[in-house]
């Protein structure tokens, strides 16, 4: 069989019929985030419900672009993504949330540094694609979208891909100083 | 000529290298490789330089030492040479809950394997404990590291991961 593949269509979070509810944001070591995630049914009422969870959580945290499900203490493979506004997008998708995305296309590596709600005191120098292909499903419909992006957008996508399977951005700094103690300007 | 290897650390302070430096360029000593930085609120320097006699250089540091705020040791080495190097380069990453041993029972897999650390750096940042190493592996070596790596962070109760080292030919 195969899958259409569509964009987002003007997907928005008001398609999804339930409000969202902030949930606590969980820290590094907790061992949720260390975890892999199973993949989920798109459909189900639990992952709806999620999905504006996450929305809401997003929403709520002053600088957050993209929110995962292990960060809300959730392992499962389903992440929230808004880069509207950042200076540093180029291609914006709006709000939205993906269910087992994967990269099916990754070039022009780019290093960049990168922090992360769940590892609030440090950053970390990261090779990311800055051009992006993935696929996942849309919570609610669980319709397959396609998305190309580019920058920091694709930057998100695959810091909160990393996240669905375990991993944080310290799995993937350059070396051993390639990680910073997050500057407090006073 | 001979080469020294000289560590200095104590309480940050602004001023701890331009000191140090202007004491080493006072005696003709060439400061060669170096890495200075802070951990938790203590300057730390380890250098390498070559010129003067140990002595001449222990005595001169000496005064910056005084106020028992700075803590300077001076070694003469042999100067061999870089050595060549002994594998493949990866990046090791440990995070998790801060608890003894991590580095140790870690690196003891990768010197077991007949790996090299070449660099290293640890943070820990509240309960978070998180080591970034740079290791030389023996070519075919990787999934058997990888694995026993694995076993070893499983039972630390950490995550880890190893992954080639990203190097840029331009």
């Amino acid at each position: 069989m195969t899958t259409e593949y569509a964009g987002l269509a003007g997907w928005t979070p008001a398609a999804l019929p339930v409000p969202g509810e902030v949930r606590p944001v969980v820290s590094a070591p907790d061992p949720v985030l260390s975890r892999p995630g199973p993949e989920v049914d798109p459909t189900s009422d639990e992952i709806v419900r999620l999905a504006a969870d996450l929305i809401a959580t997003m929403r709520v945290s002053p600088g957050c672009v993209g929110l995962a499900a292990p960060q809300v203490g959730v392992g499962v493979q389903v992440f929230a993504v808004d880069v509207t506004g950042h200076p540093k997008a180029v291609t914006v998708h709006g709000t939205f949330v993906l269910c087992n995305a994967r990269v099916v296309e990754a070039t022009r590596w780019k290093s960049g540094r990168e922090g992360c709600m769940s590892v609030p005191d440090l950053t970390g120098d990261v090779k990311r694609a800055s051009r992006l292909v993935v696929e996942g499903l849309l919570p609610g419909s669980g319709a397959p979208v396609r998305l190309v992006t580019d920058g920091f957008e694709a930057r998100a996508l695959q810091h909160e891909i990393d996240h669905c399977h375990g991993l944080l951005f310290l799995d993937r700094v350059a070396g051993a100083h390639a990680i910073y103690q997050r500057k407090v300007y006073q | 000529m001979s080469e020294l290897a000289i560590t200095v650390i104590g309480r940050d302070r602004p001023g701890i290298v331009a000191d140090v430096a202007e004491v080493l360029a006072r005696l003709g000593a060439n400061l060669t490789d170096s890495t200075m930085t802070r951990l938790r609120g203590h300057f730390a320097m380890t250098l390498i330089c070559v010129g003067p006699a140990a002595a001449d250089v222990e005595a001169a540091l000496s005064p910056l030492a005084a106020d028992g705020q700075l803590l300077a040791t001076v070694r003469a080495v042999t100067p061999d040479g870089a050595a060549a190097p002994a594998g493949e380069p990866y990046v090791l990453a440990v995070h998790g809950a801060d608890r003894m041993g991590i580095v140790a029972a870690m690196t003891r897999v990768l010197t077991d394997a007949g790996g090299n650390v070449t660099d290293l750096s640890t943070r820990l940042t509240g309960s978070l404990y998180v080591v970034v190493a740079e290791v030389d592996l023996p070519p075919g070596t990787f999934d058997e590291v990888a694995g026993r790596l694995a076993r070893t962070a499983a039972e630390l109760g950490v995550g880890v991961s190893l992954r080639p080292a990203d190097t840029d030919l331009l």
